[in-house]
């Protein structure tokens, strides 16, 4: 009977996937889509890379709310971390306060590091801001943007926790709110200034627009970088790297 | 079959072989993972499609939606896995949600 039960659910899923395959096959082969308004708006938006107008400038609704999302997350699973704290459950929230004592737990199996990736991670440092940065810069006329030098600057940080997360810089806990939620509020800020001067919401026109969304992306990356750091760091539950080493120490290993 | 469509297609076998997942693994894990294997199938199909445009350069408003929804299918997961994890903790010792093969639909 489960055998029965599961080859029909199986059958049904490929009639699914057929019919959404014929569904895709039935649309035209060349389609412009919206890249032709895109197009034709591009040099009103402030920036020649046409997915960062999009994304900044056409739809900007849609990245405010996604940014708002991505903050949400962050406090989201920082709320678990810190109730487990009070429950006596766990300890540290973040990285900054640890204290590494009586916890017990699903522990993440990540080796201790060696001296291959303590020295790869030195090394690596520096050139991963610089191309973050870089990013960023890039993205106005070419692929590029808050997005990607976030996600950078983040997986600088998980390999720094990976290392031995003591070398993050402590950080008091108002400061990382207010980096979280740093690119939400300004890209909100700038999105209501168009209000003053008659025009909508979140529109960017004109010389300056440019420069506006060179400073949105550029709080949006410190925090998207910030809240991926973070949701690794709560999710990873760093007390238990810390344990491991104490572990080793006193093996004398 | 131009070269869109085949890609489009691969997202949509994706897509099904997410849905299966979901459905029929009783793991929170599995079904985590198998949500962002229809996720990326989602994205796959829409990046395909984006690429049918003529002038050379792909349409950039799904493009756009891609960037937007992996970022958002990231925190998802994240809030996800330690409501997981909370879960697991909930009962001390055992671990609920044992790798269940046989579970049926």
């Amino acid at each position: 009977m489960a055998i029965l039960k599961r080859t029909g659910f199986a059958v049904l899923v490929m009639l699914l996937g057929a019919g959404a395959g014929a569904a895709v096959l039935s649309l035209p082969p060349e389609w412009n889509g919206l890249s032709d308004t895109v197009a034709a708006r591009l040099d009103e938006s402030g920036v020649t890379n046409p997915v960062t107008a999009v994304l900044l400038n056409f739809r900007g609704y849609d990245t405010l709310l996604e940014i708002c999302v991505l903050m949400l997350a962050a406090f989201a699973v920082g709320s678990f971390v810190s109730e487990r704290r009070s429950a006596g459950l766990g300890t540290g929230r973040g990285a900054a306060e640890t204290s590494g004592q009586g916890h017990r737990g699903v522990e993440l199996p990540i080796a201790r590091p060696g001296r291959v990736l303590t020295g790869l991670v030195r090394l690596l440092a520096p050139w991963i801001i610089l191309v973050s940065g870089y990013l960023l810069w890039v993205g106005s006329h070419a692929p590029g943007g808050a997005f990607q030098a976030g996600a950078l600057l983040a997986s600088l940080g998980v390999l720094i926790v990976l290392c031995d997360h003591r070398l993050l810089p402590r950080t008091a806990s108002w400061l990382r709110r207010v980096l979280l939620a740093l690119g939400f509020w300004v890209f909100a800020g700038f999105g209501l200034v168009p209000l003053m001067f008659g025009q909508a919401l979140l529109q960017f026109s004109g010389p300056a627009a440019g420069w506006v969304i060179l400073g949105i992306e550029t709080a949006c990356t410190v925090s998207i970088a910030m809240v991926l750091l973070l949701l690794f760091v709560c999710n990873a539950r760093l007390p238990s790297l810390d344990a491991d080493a104490d572990r080793a120490r006193g093996t004398g290993a | 079959m131009t070269t869109a469509q085949f890609y489009a297609l691969c997202g949509v076998v994706l897509f099904a072989i997410g849905f299966h997942g979901v459905v029929t693994r009783a793991h929170q894990l599995r079904k985590l993972l198998s949500v962002n294997v229809m996720g990326s199938g989602v994205f796959l199909v829409l990046v395909a499609l984006a690429s049918r445009a003529t002038g050379g350069h792909p349409d950039p408003v799904p493009h756009a939606m891609v960037l937007t929804g992996i970022v958002v299918a990231i925190s998802a997961t994240a809030v996800a896995l330690s409501l997981v994890r909370r879960v697991h903790e909930g009962d001390a010792g055992e671990a609920p949600g044992d790798d269940a093969r046989e579970a049926g639909p």
